[in-house]
């Protein structure tokens, strides 16, 4: 396996008019990874997938794939597939004509690509569907036949936008295991763009956090989470408290803007601890209960694992943080 | 690269194909260029019909206005090419003004008339026909809006005839007395229904009726019932919400409706031939003067006359809100 | 705006009053083709024949100008078909500078009335001296033609959304390739159902073609001249006949064709 990045982009800038929807971003994608492109819409995550397909053109910087530069590179010159969004099947040819459309203009012959096609139907678990049409599959199908036709030609990169987010809450799961090991199977790097942090952070062996054109921070999901880069970032993945210099201080942290994560507060009686507050508040999530608090320097969010026991709205409460739980970011203080 | 015998033997992973791939062959570099510069597949694209338009087109509109300035020479007969008002000047003369008049009395009646009859038609459409039977009622306006405009005139003709059906089924009610009143009546009654401005009238609403149901069918197919609804149980009774609401809801397509009656009125010359008084319109006129009499610049100047009409009218319908409705 | 409320009798009546009143005349046509008076539209008609059919079939002066009609009606329409898809494919595209006005100057030749058409070509005719011939009357046919293939095939593009060609690009397709193998098999209803409200309205066109035409006779001018001087007027009622079928069944498969879009054919003539 060689050392040149699946996925370059040096200074790229793609500007529509007076918008910047992507503003100098540097980029690299490992051979191999599946990495994610995470961000709110508008962020400029789907116009660098569009960059790596080609669909777009960059303004300014370069794009490299496996080393190659691709600024002069159309589209269907690029060994990269996408899985559109709307999914984009062909709704005059069948499941399997489908599959085999990128063989048939690459001019394989007929029975080899039908049979590819057959084989790739079974790869996605849909065996005996190729003589339908898209218009007669559920989302769910439908998807796995996007995914079969990109997949069929061996792309060098896979491209997918917001692949799962069509799907209903179960069947996106499930989704989210399958891609994951058909990732696994076929060694393909894998680029996906979702807004979804959850998805990200389960699926992506690394991940970018887009914001406003610009990636925020870059790194695995663990890094993503326990340490976030910005405020922005912090916001965004997971649902941490974002504390002002002056509360950071006032809990012992340095005279920054600090994250929080909500699960390293725990809650003890007042008298145990220097840290008080009023419980306003109590959310049930499930896997525990999210604790909304009123602190002298404002609001907190504490989260108590199931089964250990609940304050009442009113309560006072005292707070103890797990070590180093206060993580200091970027930007103005 | 050999395909993978069994589908549960993926395909050996990315060693392989290069990332770029390089160009086929024309088809490919031509792609390419298109793709870099996407402008020049548009400008390629829109050349040859811009090309017939503004040269076939917008040549022969020019033609038209040059030809209503020049005039004919009134002892050669023939066309004298020098810029002059004279053809305007003749245009103007009270006997055509009165022919002027006349054709837009006609288009305003006929208008009018178009929106009564068709009315009620665009409204059931729109409120109440569903399933296969708002299927039939499209169908049902748009054919007679394609079906051929001759054979429509023509079967006119056989209706409004002497011995035809109208004269039968008026006898056959006993209504000879009814019909002959309305004929009996000044300008529009004449010697019978063929002959008079009624019976072109009646044609050309006929004619023309689908082009302004479908617009109002559309207006109205925009209203939400709800709004029907919010006007009932505001205490409104039906008639009250037909009036306040519905009608000045369908406005823009009446509006844009009519844009197609007043100007098809406006320039045909055919049914004032065939049903009606011999009465001339702006459209016979234009046909009789470049054909038998050969004066091509009058029958210019008069054909300029409809589309300043026209333009005037677009203006106040586009001031209405008309254009939303097409 | 769509009601479940039962419609109210007077309403119906007038509804159905319309709808009569736009077929009913049509009927007649048909029944005096069969009719043995061959001077008035006498009605009820005092006897019925066949005869009529042969008449006409051996009626010399019929045959030339349905050749015509038909000549003029494939010319323009095969002209329109490429001029009007050109036009769509440039205007469903991308935004460029002069789009609306383009989009004007397409409608424009149905928008303002045929008599406008019809003298506007008379007029440059004139002026550069170019004698009538059946090139004349395409050029005409062909302009009003156009925004028929353009109305449908834009709104058919419109609908064929941006990203299956994205898609088939993505797959490895070049332009020709996509073209061949998305955007074609995807447009060719609508396109075959502009070409034939094309066809339709080129075979029944009358108002420009009389100042085109010259001396030449299309099948509706010849059905004007008849309307006109009538000699044996059954005869008149059996190509009537013809010309409605010609449009009619065109019409039909157009609007089946395109059923159930945004865009169905004929919606704007």
């Amino acid at each position: 396996m060689s050392m040149t990045p699946a996925v370059e982009f040096q200074s790229v800038a793609r500007h529509f008019g007076t918008v910047r929807a992507v503003d100098g971003v540097d980029l690299t994608v490992a051979e191999g990874e599946f990495f994610a492109m995470l961000g709110p819409s508008g962020s400029g995550k789907t116009t660098c997938l569009r960059l790596i397909s080609g669909f777009e053109r960059p303004t300014a910087g370069s794009i490299r794939i496996f080393g190659q530069d691709v600024s002069r590179v159309p589209p269907h010159r690029r060994n990269v597939n996408t899985v559109f969004q709307d999914y984009a099947l062909f709704p005059h040819l069948t499941v399997r004509e489908n599959v085999a459309y990128g063989l048939m203009v690459k001019g394989v012959d007929r029975r080899t690509r039908m049979a590819r096609a057959d084989e790739m139907l079974a790869l996605v678990k849909l065996p005996d569907y190729g003589d339908r049409r898209p218009g007669q599959l559920s989302g769910g199908q439908r998807q796995r036949v996007a995914l079969a036709r990109a997949l069929v030609n061996e792309p060098r990169v896979l491209l997918l936008d917001e692949p799962l987010g069509a799907l209903d809450l179960k069947l996106r799961e499930a989704m989210q295991d399958e891609l994951k090991a058909l990732q696994r199977r076929l060694g393909i790097t894998f680029v996906f763009v979702t807004h979804d942090q959850s998805e990200a952070l389960s699926m992506a062996d690394r991940l970018a956090v887009f914001n406003d054109g610009r990636v925020a921070q870059v790194g695995t999901p663990a890094e993503v989470y326990n340490t976030p880069r910005t405020r922005f970032v912090a916001g965004f993945v997971g649902s941490s408290n974002i504390l002002p210099p002056a509360f950071s201080t006032a809990l012992g942290g340095p005279a920054a803007w600090v994250s929080l994560r909500p699960e390293s507060v725990r809650l003890v009686p007042w008298d145990r601890s220097v840290h008080r507050g009023a419980v306003r508040d109590l959310r049930f999530l499930g896997a525990g209960t999210r604790v909304q608090i009123d602190m002298p320097q404002g609001e907190l969010a504490a989260l108590v694992p199931a089964g250990l026991p609940l304050p009442a709205p009113g309560d006072s409460v005292g707070i103890v943080l797990a070590p180093n739980a206060l993580h200091p970011m970027e930007g103005e203080a | 690269m050999t395909a993978a015998p069994t589908a549960a033997a993926a395909p050996a992973p990315a060693a392989r194909a290069p990332a770029v791939l390089p160009d086929r062959g024309p088809g490919d570099r031509l792609s390419r260029t298109f793709w870099r510069r996407p402008g020049l597949l548009t400008a390629l694209l829109i050349a040859p019909p811009l090309l017939w338009l503004g040269v076939v087109y917008l040549g022969s509109l020019a033609a038209l206005l040059a030809q209503s300035f020049f005039s004919i020479d009134p002892f050669s007969g023939l066309t004298v090419r020098e810029f002059t008002l004279a053809t305007y000047a003749e245009l103007l003369k009270p006997a055509n003004l009165d022919i002027i008049l006349r054709t837009v009395t006609m288009a305003a009646a006929v208008t009018a008339g178009c929106a009564l009859i068709g009315f009620p038609v665009a409204y059931f459409a729109a409120r109440y026909a569903r399933g296969r039977w708002k299927a039939l009622f499209y169908l049902g306006i748009l054919l007679p809006l394609w079906s051929s405009y001759l054979v429509k005139v023509y079967a006119w003709k056989l209706i409004l005839a002497k011995e035809g059906i109208v004269s039968w089924a008026v006898e056959g009610i006993g209504a000879s007395a009814i019909l002959n009143a309305v004929l009996a009546l000044p300008v529009i009654g004449g010697n019978s229904l063929s002959t008079s401005y009624l019976g072109t009238w009646i044609v050309f609403v006929y004619v023309w009726l689908p082009y302004m149901i479908l617009p109002m069918q559309a207006a109205l197919e925009r209203v939400p019932v709800s709004l029907l609804e919010a006007s009932a149980d505001l205490g409104a009774t039906r008639w009250q919400t037909f009036r306040t609401v519905v009608l000045p809801l369908a406005m823009p397509g009446v509006a844009a409706g009519s844009i197609f009656t007043f100007s098809l009125t406006l320039g045909d010359y055919i049914i004032p031939q065939i049903v009606g008084t011999s009465a001339r319109f702006i459209g016979l006129m234009v046909y009789q003067l470049q054909g038998t009499a050969g004066n091509i610049p009058l029958a210019a100047a008069f054909a300029v006359v409809p589309i300043v009409i026209m333009l005037v009218y677009l203006w106040l319908a586009k001031r209405r809100g008309a254009f939303d409705a097409l | 705006m769509r009601s479940d409320a039962r419609p109210p009798l007077a309403l119906t009546l007038a509804a159905a009053a319309g709808l009569l009143f736009l077929h009913l005349p049509i009927v007649l046509i048909f029944l005096y083709a069969f009719t043995i008076e061959e001077r008035t539209y006498q009605f009820p008609p005092p006897g019925y024949t066949l005869q009529w059919f042969a008449v006409t079939w051996n009626r010399p002066d019929v045959w030339p100008p349905l050749y015509l009609s038909l000549r003029v009606a494939a010319v323009a329409t095969a002209l329109a078909l490429v001029l009007g898809t050109l036009a769509a494919g440039a205007m469903a595209r991308t935004r460029f500078f002069g789009r609306e006005q383009i989009s004007l100057l397409i409608i424009l030749p149905i928008a303002l009335p045929g008599i406008i058409t019809g003298m506007s070509l008379r007029s440059a005719y004139a002026m550069m001296e170019i004698p009538f011939s059946t090139l004349t009357i395409v050029l005409g046919h062909a302009t009003f033609c156009i925004v028929i293939v353009y109305n449908n095939a834009v709104a058919r593009l419109r609908r064929l959304s941006g990203n299956l060609v994205e898609a088939s690009a993505d797959l490895g397709a070049n332009g020709f390739q996509t073209f061949r193998h998305v955007i074609l098999p995807n447009l060719g209803s609508a396109l075959l159902a502009g070409g034939m409200l094309a066809f339709a309205l080129s075979f029944d066109e009358v108002i420009v073609t009389t100042f085109t035409a010259g001396q030449q006779s299309t099948l509706p001018i010849w059905m004007l001249n008849e309307l006109v001087r009538p000699r044996q007027r059954p005869v008149t009622n059996v190509v009537a006949i013809v010309v409605f079928a010609t449009t009619f069944f065109p019409i039909l498969l157009a609007y089946y064709l395109t059923r159930g879009g945004s865009e169905t054919a004929g919606s704007g003539k």
